[in-house]
């Protein structure tokens, strides 16, 4: 990146810095206000009054609402985010762990879904109320309509129970085989950085199911969004004049129309990407697969205080980041938009 | 900073993995004593040591697999063929004998010369005293059950010599030995655990918490939090003898479909703990075959809360207890699987066994001329309260309980509580009208039963229940030898009590259930409920 446009990403870094400070008390205030007391549920089967009340000396929670947030930033400045008490871990390792457990899942289903989602729009939008605009809205509709864990267990027994194809939903990997050396964290990106195709087609194929299901979840808003805005774009003048001109099919549509119209597209996946990253606990519970959304739902019904903001912290942070990269994108896309003013 | 080692990505390495002395392919389908077998759970085990605050019930079959105690409980084959622990006698694990000292007040072990611990040094005397003092010394639930056995201090754990090792009683107790077979009393190897424990950890809770330092019979070969723990065989175990396989995957699968399907499929040896729905239906299916043990000294009940108006009348509680559509309560929440515990021919017992039917039937009539006979005889309303986490089979019983206490005249509501929230509602503050609870104790005598949760104040009785005379008999029968002509005595006096009182109404008692592969032998229950796979063995 150029000189100036590092220095705009640090700006941008750092006007995130209030809204981070923000999320964070926000977060410690909101976990504390919930009903549930993480002491009761981890002093066990046999507490007593006794025990609850040692537990909750043992978890700092006796000490003033003040004193337990002046304790977490110090922590934090630290890079400690505390211990979950689900997990029995340090809660960073297990959001390093879980991370990109959720990344991989929620990148591959992208990639399905955009697979699917823009060339269906581009042809919808090209033959507008055909057969295949039709088809379009049919396919959306039931993606978006069709609860995920529905979907997920439908699959499922489709495609694992009945037909046999699929492996079995044990994960991330087959227990056969051992995890790639970690290098991302994306396990088939891993496998296939260290040569080892057998692993890789392990992890690729238990990826394939749960990322359908997440996929067509995010295929409504991808169709809708690309189907709009090339509808627009290919009202425009210049892309009669482009039609007039004589130039093919394919360069008036792909080189002109569409680079014009990805821009509204772009920023929808952005906002799918987050949504689908935190928000896919139930294909995670479905095809037990360790990522960060059924971690957090673990730590919210158990009050794990530490789980749950370290996973609010960091989502925000992932957010900020998401976003700041979509701006880029953007100025790459079209040379008209600068990033700041 | 072992926090900051991101590069560890499947955290095997930082987890107490000893070498991964496995193939990159494991051989899982080499069956006979080089098989893996895998096993399916719901929940998720969060900690290697049972002494921890905080770690989860499923973790404790982490202290059965890779620990050994001083003694164990012995095997019994039930009617169907199963295998279960036989709560009535007790084997020598790590002691290979053991004697009561004349006059009663102490028990001498003398160890197996040839136990060794899983890194290769031998068990002694010094570790079996350290072990105690920690179980005895961390507090929470592990101190409770020690107490349970009338372990208490440290002073009562003496070393003698390097292999004889004495526990001085404060009491003479039936239930002393029992409780050193449980999970809790485990034996550490304590020369290992103190080179990791420091002056703020001088039980070396951070190191077992990740670590075994045990002499067991399998060792964790990995364990990936959140996702799987892998047990390999130690081949030296005394203990017992060796497993039939050489390793044991749990792999946890939140999903009960999922789990079912992997069961039903075949791809997996053993799905743990399943409900009642699930058996019956795979159970006929003949994909897999199902084991459902009853769970001994345990009841589901509704408790009527004394502290409630119109419950201090002892005919409203017994207009309830005929209220009860026991039967369809059974067939829809528990499927038909389990023991039904109504129907029974008289208010006294004749038997001292426990659990036993209540004498108590369905009978609208009776329960609205009991209720006539009160000062509630316009009927009253109350809200039934249960606990989400075991919603699968307390909403249908709430659901039915509703629709027949309102042919009485009782109008409820029902009150959904979050599992941990329940526990302090229920247990702590005991402020539930009406509940449906369910408790099992884990030695099994009835004393021990009413010791929890009929005697005033004690933490399983939700109903705050207080009668001086019962718990003059929990008292006297608690440590009294069950050969003793005068404990069925008083435990059946116990039994008419809690059947005219009415503090907790009986509905029938649980069954733990697996599902497994056909290939897979030696599953065997306990009453900790939690996996046990010592015995287990492939079928080739």
């Amino acid at each position: 990146m150029s000189g100036s446009r590092l220095a705009i990403v640090g700006h941008r870094l750092l006007q995130a810095v209030p809204s981070i400070i923000g999320i964070i008390v926000v977060t410690f205030l909101l976990t504390r206000a919930l009903p549930g007391d993480p002491a009761a549920y981890f002093a066990g089967p046999a507490a007593n009054e006794e025990s609850i009340a040692q537990i909750r000396a043992q978890l700092g929670l006796d000490k003033s609402l003040p004193e337990q947030f002046w304790v977490y930033v110090v922590d934090l400045v630290d890079g400690d985010l505390g211990t979950s008490l689900t997990t029995g871990q340090e809660v960073t390792d297990d959001i390093l762990r879980r991370l990109p457990a959720s990344l991989e899942l929620t990148l591959a289903a992208l990639i399905f879904s955009i697979g699917v989602a823009l060339p269906l729009g581009i042809m919808a939008a090209l033959r507008e109320n055909s057969w295949i605009d039709h088809l379009c809205r049919v396919v959306v509709t039931a993606g978006v309509s069709l609860p995920t864990f529905f979907t997920g267990l439908f699959l499922l027994y489709i495609f694992y129970y009945l037909l046999g194809l699929a492996p079995a939903p044990l994960g991330r990997l087959n227990i056969l085989y051992l995890s790639p050396e970690p290098v991302t964290g994306l396990y088939t990106i891993d496998a296939l950085i260290a040569g080892d195709f057998d692993t890789f087609w392990a992890s690729f194929t238990q990826l394939i199911l749960p990322s359908i299901t997440l996929g067509l979840f995010s295929l409504a808003p991808i169709a809708r969004m690309t189907r709009a805005a090339m509808l627009q774009v290919l009202g425009g003048e210049f892309v009669r004049t482009a039609r007039a001109a004589g130039l093919s099919r394919r360069t008036v549509v792909i080189t002109y129309a569409l680079r014009n119209a990805i821009l509204p597209v772009i920023t929808t996946l952005g906002m799918v990407f987050s949504f689908m990253l935190g928000a896919n606990v139930l294909v995670e519970k479905v095809f037990a697969w360790p990522g960060i959304g059924s971690y957090a739902i673990e730590a919210l019904i158990a009050s794990d205080y530490a789980a749950v903001q370290g996973f609010v912290l960091t989502m925000a942070i992932l957010f900020v980041i998401l976003n700041l990269f979509i701006d880029i994108i953007y100025t790459l896309v079209d040379p008209r938009v600068g990033i700041d003013s | 900073m072992k926090r900051r080692d991101f590069v560890k990505g499947a955290g095997g390495a930082a987890l107490g993995a000893s070498a991964l002395s496995f193939l990159k392919v494991l051989p899982a389908e080499a069956a006979g004593k080089d098989g893996t077998a895998v096993v399916v759970i719901g929940d998720t085990i969060n900690s290697l040591d049972i002494h921890r605050s905080g770690t989860s019930r499923p973790s404790y079959q982490v202290a059965v697999n890779c620990y050994d105690r001083l003694v164990a409980f012995d095997t019994k084959t039930l009617a169907d063929g199963s295998l279960s622990y036989d709560y009535s006698k007790v084997r020598p694990e790590l002691a290979e004998s053991w004697t009561v000292a004349p006059d009663g007040m102490s028990i001498t072990f003398k160890l197996k010369p040839n136990a060794k611990f899983q890194d290769g040094t031998q068990v002694t005397a010094d570790d079996v005293k350290w072990s105690l003092d920690r179980a005895v010394s961390v507090g929470g639930f592990p101190t409770v059950q020690m107490k349970a056995g009338s372990l208490e201090k440290p002073e009562q754990f003496v070393v003698v010599d390097k292999l004889t090792f004495r526990i001085d009683l404060l009491r003479k107790s039936k239930l002393t030995i029992p409780d050193l077979a449980v999970p809790v009393p485990f034996v550490i190897n304590s020369t290992l655990a103190k080179k990791h424990a420091t002056e703020k950890d001088p039980w070396a809770r951070e190191y077992l918490h990740r670590n075994i330092a045990g002499s067991g019979a399998y060792k964790v070969a990995r364990w990936n939090p959140g996702q799987q723990l892998v047990y390999e065989r130690n081949d030296n175990w005394v203990g017992g003898k060796l497993p039939g396989v050489k390793r044991v995957i749990v792999r946890e699968v939140p999903s009960l479909s999922t789990r079912r399907a992997l069961i039903e499929r075949g791809d997996i040896h053993m799905s743990y703990q399943i409900p009642g729905k699930d058996a019956k239906e795979i159970k006929a299916g003949g994909k897999a075959k199902v084991i459902g043990t009853p769970v001994e000294n345990a009841i589901n009940v509704l408790g009527v809360n004394f502290k409630f108006e119109p419950f201090k009348d002892p005919k409203v509680r017994q207009a309830i207890a005929f209220a009860v559509p026991y039967e369809e309560i059974f067939q829809t929440a528990a499927y038909g699987r389990g023991v039904r515990m109504w129907g029974g021919k008289s208010m006294t017992p004749e038997t001292p066994v426990w659990p036993q039917p209540f004498p108590y039937t369905t009978d609208y009539d009776k329960a609205k001329d009991l209720l006539s006979q009160t000062a509630f005889k316009d009927g009253f309303k109350v809200p039934i309260s249960i606990n989400m986490g075991l919603a699968d089979w307390q909403e249908p019983t709430a659901l039915l309980l509703q629709e027949s206490l309102a042919k009485i005249g009782i109008e409820t509501n029902i009150e959904k509580i979050p599992g941990a929230g329940y526990r302090t509602a229920a247990l702590v503050e005991k402020r539930l009208a009406l509940h449906i609870d369910t408790f099992g104790g884990w030695l099994n005598y009835p004393c021990y039963y009413f010791f929890w949760a009929y005697m005033k104040g004690h933490l399983f009785n939700s109903s705050n229940y207080d009668n001086p005379a019962v718990d003059q008999l929990v008292n006297e029968s608690l440590h009294m030898e069950t050969t003793n002509p005068e404990y069925a005595k008083k435990v059946m006096k116990m039994f008419e009590y809690a059947w005219a009182d009415l503090p907790r109404i009986a509905l029938w008692q649980p069954v733990l259930e697996v599902a497994h592969k056909e290939e897979l032998e030696g599953y065997e229950y306990h009453f900790h409920r939690v996996l046990d796979a010592r015995k287990f063995s492939l079928k080739t």
